[in-house]
């Protein structure tokens, strides 16, 4: 680069930074983890999504210094529970002697799993999420007992076996024996539910992009959970965002784990179908 | 003195019931439009409260959507609905009312909650706590009167 342009350069940043936003987001930032895991943070959208062309990761949504969290796995203030969710993969419980270890070895053989979740589980005959897995392995396995649907042990687990799977593409199936529960999903994501009679579709299909108040609304996608929101100082489990999206409309939520929120989730997964796996991310 | 302290404390307790004078969330008469004709209360609004409606998270927080030149001190101002600025030229009194009270009956589907309203929701809550609403009918979002002020407000919103 020649002195000139450097100067003219510099110059044009400084005017950027003096004009930009401080809640608007560089959305053609690239999101590259610990300068190796290269994330897909904007891709087609899905067939099956009718009224979107282009679908775009929370990342792309939150401010530079937010974004900056994620890219570095030693600032990621999610990965402290995933070390605490390390000791317990390779921890004895429950009455037939085993940890996660004894029949998975490492945790990186959960490789892929992240990415197709919820899914069909053909002995159960039901659609199981991640949690509901996790929760059948202990009890099943190793007669150990459930963790609360959304406990920190429970998403600090989920954080460890997303990992395994960063910068692979969502890709949730929607047909076959899932399909109802799919239909199920997209009907709940489209009612308005509470006193402010509001959507997931409301929000996060007709108005990302837009600033509510202060926040910026992004598409509202669950390819990063779980999520460590500065906001609470803590990994969130999709269901709990789910939860406080239903309360912040004035109405009655489902429960965390409930049949209405395994639906939804199934739904919301399929709408990222082709951006990364990027748990555990960091958002506001 | 003490008799109308006691019905004006009564008037509170009982749910959905309407203050004398007050036309009842239920009550209240469209047009075709979706613009209500006849004043909520009958007492003119008072546009400093209308402003305080607006800029207030626990009433009206009508900047989460909208922005307002009349408001700049009042910080983040939403972009979900349109800017306020010249609203008291785009619509009369009477449509504002009904824009206000219900959106819907002005824009079929507009994601702008209704602020005078008690029933007709899936799954109400009992404000944000999540759980289940305890009375069939709901307090509405803004009292009559803070409708009629909000009203009043937005009516001093001129294009220059």
């Amino acid at each position: 680069m020649t002195r000139a342009n450097k100067t003219k350069g510099l110059v044009a940043a400084a005017i950027a930074a003096l004009v930009a936003l401080p809640v608007v987001a560089d959305e053609n930032a690239k999101l590259i983890v610990n300068d190796e895991i290269e994330m897909i943070t904007e891709a087609p959208a899905p067939d099956h999504m009718e009224n979107m062309t282009i679908i775009r990761s929370g990342w792309t949504f939150r401010t530079k210094e937010t974004q900056a969290l994620q890219m570095d796995d030693f600032e990621n203030p999610g990965m402290p529970a995933v070390d605490a969710a390390m000791d317990a993969w390779n921890t004895v419980e429950g009455t037939a002697g085993k940890a996660c270890a004894t029949c998975h070895e490492g945790p990186e053989s959960m490789k892929g799993v992240r990415a197709v979740y919820p899914k069909w589980n053909e002995a159960a005959g039901e659609v199981r999420t991640l949690t509901m897995q996790i929760n059948d392995c202990r009890t099943t396995n190793m007669g150990a007992e459930e963790w609360k649907y959304i406990a920190p042990e429970m998403v600090a687990m989920e954080a460890l076996i997303s990992m395994q799977s960063r910068g692979m593409p969502v890709n949730v199936a929607i047909d076959g024996p899932v399909q109802a529960t799919w239909e199920q999903g997209k009907e709940l994501y489209y009612t308005r539910f509470g006193q402010l009679e509001l959507s997931c579709a409301n929000c996060h299909e007709d108005n990302y992009d837009n600033l509510i108040r202060a926040d910026h609304l992004s598409q509202g996608h669950i390819n990063g959970f779980p999520v460590y929101r500065l906001k609470n100082t803590r990994l969130n489990a999709v269901h709990d965002r789910f939860r406080g999206c239903i309360r912040d409309t004035r109405g009655e939520t489902f429960s965390v784990g409930s049949p209405e929120f395994v639906a939804l989730e199934l739904y919301v997964a399929s709408r990222g179908n082709g951006l990364s796996v990027e748990g555990p991310s960091v958002r506001n | 003195m003490r008799l109308a302290l006691g019905m004006a404390a009564m008037s509170v307790l009982v749910a959905g019931a309407a203050p004398a004078g007050e036309i009842a969330p239920k009550d209240v008469v469209y047009d075709e439009y979706g613009a209500v004709e006849t004043s909520l209360t009958g007492v003119p609004g008072d546009p400093a409260n209308g402003a305080a409606v607006l800029a207030n998270r626990g009433t009206g927080n009508c900047v989460a959507c909208h922005a307002s030149t009349a408001l700049a001190d009042v910080p983040f101002h939403g972009e979900v609905g349109p800017m306020l600025d010249g609203a008291g030229s785009r619509w009369s009194e009477a449509e504002l009312r009904g824009l206000i009270a219900n959106a819907k009956m002005t824009f079929d589907g507009t994601i702008m909650p209704a602020f005078y309203k008690t029933s007709g929701y899936i799954r109400p809550g009992n404000a944000f706590t999540g759980k289940a609403a305890e009375t069939p009918e709901l307090p509405p979002l803004l009292t009559a009167q803070e409708v009629e002020d909000v009203v009043a407000f937005l009516m001093t919103l001129k294009d220059e």
